[in-house]
């Protein structure tokens, strides 16, 4: 049992770390996907004996939601936007790995000292949950594009949820539900968002938007 | 206390209403009036039924907010500070009305009501709140409504300086606060003000000197002053009026409250209140004489009366401290005293020179003159009061100065300590008395007597019903007060009792003592009043039947007179800046006359704030160049924002963790 529970949170790892690698945005929106698909799964693996109708129900609608709806959602920005299909990101690909393995380290030393409010099913549910949300917000800060930035946001929303699994045994469900509302109207507006910059700027590129910032540098410095 | 509910719920609806109405400008203005008026006069009733049999009411309610609570009550310091408050409000209100017209079609009027009604309702929550948290946040609304009143002509570059200083003033007054609220709430176990009683030792020390810096900000206590001339002329002049002539004694009612939250004052406390009244109010009146514009005289001249009242304070508090109670009694009446005279004449001072600028455009002293004759009720209203803030008798400037001198009369005669604040007092107040009469000659003369100077002042008329009845009504105040003073008597006594901590025979005992005098003043009074009808009548009688005719005011064996040869304020004032130069330090440019046929040569003298030059401007200046090194870290880069998020975050895991 535990180890086909330690074996899924093994492969949102490396899911995490297969999407830091990737170049190009279409593949990486469906390896967010997938992740997604996986992570909506582990109430099914984590508690098999209580699977009730209203787990079932708002695992679907996860699926449904994070597997086919978002992606969906996103291809369309990534058509209409036209943009180059490349990620473009500040820190390049192998060190982006190192980075990703930096965290996951770090991750087991925090989720090694955080205690629990109760025993949790797998040693790995706590560092696992800590590396994607930090990978998450990785990828906010080293990708440029607003699409990459999306993702980053849904891996975050991926990582909370498995901390989830782990500290609310009985009644996930409504806080999930909760957070997956959030997340749906975020990626809706991102999604109109992203296909405005790109009209008004004629790229999504966010580095740019410094531009919009309302203090420019005084050239000499006026004394009175 | 319904009817003080029932007020604030009007000034908000009505307030909103107008926010509301704000396509409309008229009528939403209209709206507001109705609504402050009704509201002012709803509000009157507890207050008056108060000092008619000395009802308190409270009433208190929970509210979710952490230790906050809805607890409002109505006690003789409330109802005192209560009575400007409505009274000036409905007067500035109604001015106003007309005031605004002439923005209606420019501007969103509308908007500018809703923050007047919020200002207003903000300042009576501020003196019947009883809990720490209610107080702040009212206050808090009371700075912030009263900003956005200021910046009413924000397209104007100097209006937005002075709402910044005004807001950045306001804010580190509510930081002191904030300081001082919070220690007595962790000294009493409680943010409700009837826990706070009788904290002592160092703490209490500790609790004024953070009052006196926080509510003397507020206040305009020098060197807090600085937002005061920047403030005062930017707003529109009926919010000038009801800034000066109210909200500023929200300090004063700040500092009282506290006060009685302390126990038994060091003499040092009465001391510092002395000093700071001897500094306000000898450089306030020195900078009002120096100044050539209106309105900001007029709020130098606030700083002085600000002084004076911190000057009663301190002696009452001085009575306190040594044990003498009519010393107590009286600094303390004379302090309050000179609050109510304050809102009185002050207001009337700025809603007249309001109606200068209305009808000529300037508020440029040494480009008027004249206006007398165009103006005569206008100008007839701004000679009450600039009598009566002289302190002239009858008038009512001269019983709150003349009570403070009774209380200092009274310390000569005690031990060394109070001997010589009692003359440092009097001789301060004298001093302040006398340069307020020729700061005032200098406004009056030179904007109501002569000849216009330019062309500004050829136009004006004389201000019409609505906008002329609150100045007829409060140039009446100013004399009734006077004449009246021995009947108002009474409403000290329900007042000081608590303030002082005395009981209230004592209280009655000791104001007893100056009842006497105050009789005999308003009985002079009177009499002059009744000479000068008699004189008039006389006048009256004489002329009757002969021509009478008006001729040139400078006709007197000059050729070709000319506006220009009349004193200009400047010069009239300068004997006296000229005498005072090392303190206030008035820059001139001279462009002197050359030749034997000089072709062109002027004269321009100027009187910046020295505080705000010399110590403000600098450290701030310090600040800002110290702090902009730190804009290294804000480079519009979200990627980098998002960094320092998670850097915060993972930081405050492992910190927490290891």
């Amino acid at each position: 049992m535990s180890s086909g529970i330690d074996s899924v949170l093994m492969g949102i790892i490396l899911m995490n770390l297969w999407l830091v690698a990737t170049s190009r945005i279409s593949a990486c929106i469906k390896i967010v996907a997938f992740q997604g698909i996986l992570v909506a799964f582990l109430p099914f693996v984590a508690h098999a004996s209580s699977v009730t109708v209203e787990t079932s129900l708002f695992v679907l609608a996860t699926v449904a939601l994070k597997g086919f709806i978002f992606p969906w959602l996103l291809f369309r920005a990534l058509r209409e936007a036209n943009v180059r299909r490349e990620v473009e990101p500040f820190i390049g690909y192998p060190v982006s790995m190192v980075f990703c393995v930096f965290i996951f380290l770090i991750s087991m030393w925090l989720g090694a000292r955080l205690p629990m409010p109760r025993p949790v099913f797998s040693a790995l549910v706590v560092p696992v949950s800590f590396a994607t949300i930090l990978i998450g917000f990785f990828i906010i800060i080293s990708r440029t594009k607003a699409l990459t930035q999306v993702l980053g946001y849904l891996v975050i929303e991926n990582g909370i949820y498995v901390f989830g699994m782990a500290l609310l045994v009985e009644q996930p469900v409504l806080v999930e539900l909760a957070i997956l509302l959030d997340v749906f109207v975020a990626v809706f507006v991102m999604g109109i968002a992203i296909f405005h910059i790109s009209r008004e700027f004629d790229h999504i590129d966010t580095h740019h938007l410094s531009q919009l910032r309302d203090w420019t540098a005084p050239k000499e410095e006026v004394r009175p | 206390m319904f009817l003080i509910l029932a007020a604030l719920a009007l000034l908000l609806l009505s307030g909103l209403g107008a926010l509301g109405l704000s396509a409309f400008s008229r009528k939403a203005a209209c709206l507001a009036v109705a609504g402050i008026v009704l509201a002012c006069l709803l509000g009157a009733v507890p207050v008056l039924r108060f000092f008619l049999n000395g009802q308190e009411v409270s009433f208190s309610l929970a509210l979710h907010i952490p230790y906050a609570a809805f607890s409002v009550a109505l006690d003789g310091l409330t109802a005192f500070f209560l009575l400007p408050i409505l009274v000036l409000s409905a007067l500035a209100a109604i001015y106003g009305l007309e005031y605004m017209e002439s923005w209606v079609d420019k501007k969103s009027v509308g908007v500018s009501w809703f923050f007047f009604n919020l200002l207003i309702a903000s300042m009576i929550v501020v003196v019947i709140a009883r809990n720490a948290v209610l107080f702040l946040l009212a206050w808090e609304v009371m700075s912030v409504a009263s900003y956005f009143l200021v910046t009413f002509e924000d397209e104007r570059k100097e209006v937005q300086k002075a709402g910044m200083i005004y807001l950045a003033a306001m804010q580190m007054g509510t930081a002191f606060l904030l300081a001082l609220f919070i220690s007595l709430g962790q000294t009493s176990g409680s943010m409700n003000f009837d826990h706070f009683r009788d904290v002592s030792g160092h703490l209490a020390s500790v609790i004024f000197v953070l009052a006196v810096i926080g509510f003397g900000v507020k206040a305009g206590f020098v060197p807090f002053h600085v937002w005061l001339p920047e403030a005062h002329p930017a707003a529109p002049s009926h919010v000038s009026a009801l800034m000066s002539g109210v909200m500023i004694k929200m300090g004063i009612y700040g500092l009282m409250r506290i006060l009685i939250f302390l126990g038994p004052p060091p003499v040092w406390w009465g001391g510092l209140l002395i000093a700071i009244g001897i500094v306000s109010g000898i450089l306030g009146i020195l900078f009002a004489l120096a100044q050539q514009d209106l309105k900001r005289l007029l709020a130098y001249s606030s700083v002085e009366n600000i002084g004076i009242i911190a000057l009663g304070l301190g002696v009452g508090l001085l009575g306190m401290s040594a044990g003498i109670p009519i010393i107590a009694v009286l600094g303390w009446t004379g302090a309050l005293w000179h609050v109510l005279n304050h809102a009185c004449f002050k207001g009337l001072l700025f809603l007249g020179a309001g109606a200068v600028v209305h009808e000529t455009g300037t508020r440029e002293i040494d480009r008027l003159g004249g206006l007398l004759k165009k103006m005569p009720w206008t100008g007839g209203c701004f000679l009450t009061a600039a009598a009566a803030i002289c302190g002239l008798p009858p008038l009512n400037g001269f019983i709150g100065e003349f009570l403070i001198y009774f209380a200092a009369f009274n310390g000569v005669a005690q031990e060394s300590r109070v001997f010589l604040f009692s003359l440092g007092v009097m001789a301060s107040l004298a001093m302040i008395g006398v340069l307020a009469v020729a700061c005032f000659t200098k406004v009056f003369g030179t904007v109501f007597l002569g000849e216009p100077r330019t062309e500004y002042g050829l136009k004006a008329q004389e201000i019409k019903g609505l906008m002329l009845a609150p100045l007829l009504i409060l140039a009446a105040g100013c004399a009734a007060i006077g004449v009246l003073s021995p009947l108002l008597v009474p409403i000290f006594s329900r007042v000081l009792p608590e303030v002082t901590g005395l009981s209230a025979d004592i209280v009655q005992e000791n104001l007893r003592r100056a009842t006497g005098p105050m009789v005999f003043i308003s009985a002079s009074g009177a009499g002059i009043v009744l000479l000068g009808g008699m004189i008039a009548f006389f006048r009256r009688n004489l002329l009757k039947g002969r021509k009478v005719e008006r001729s040139l005011t400078w006709d007197c064996g000059y050729a070709a007179p000319s506006p220009r040869m009349q004193y200009t304020a400047s010069s009239f004032a300068q004997p006296l800046t000229g005498f005072f130069g090392a303190l206030i330090r008035t820059r001139r440019q001279i462009v002197r006359p050359q030749g034997i046929f000089p072709k062109e040569a002027s004269l321009a003298t100027r009187t910046p704030d020295i505080f705000e030059q010399r110590f403000y401007r600098p450290v701030f200046e310090r600040i800002y160049h110290a702090v902009l090194k730190l804009r290294f870290f804000q480079h519009g880069r979200l990627q980098f924002y998002i960094l320092y998020i998670l850097i915060a975050l993972l930081a405050l895991l492992i910190w927490k963790l290891k």
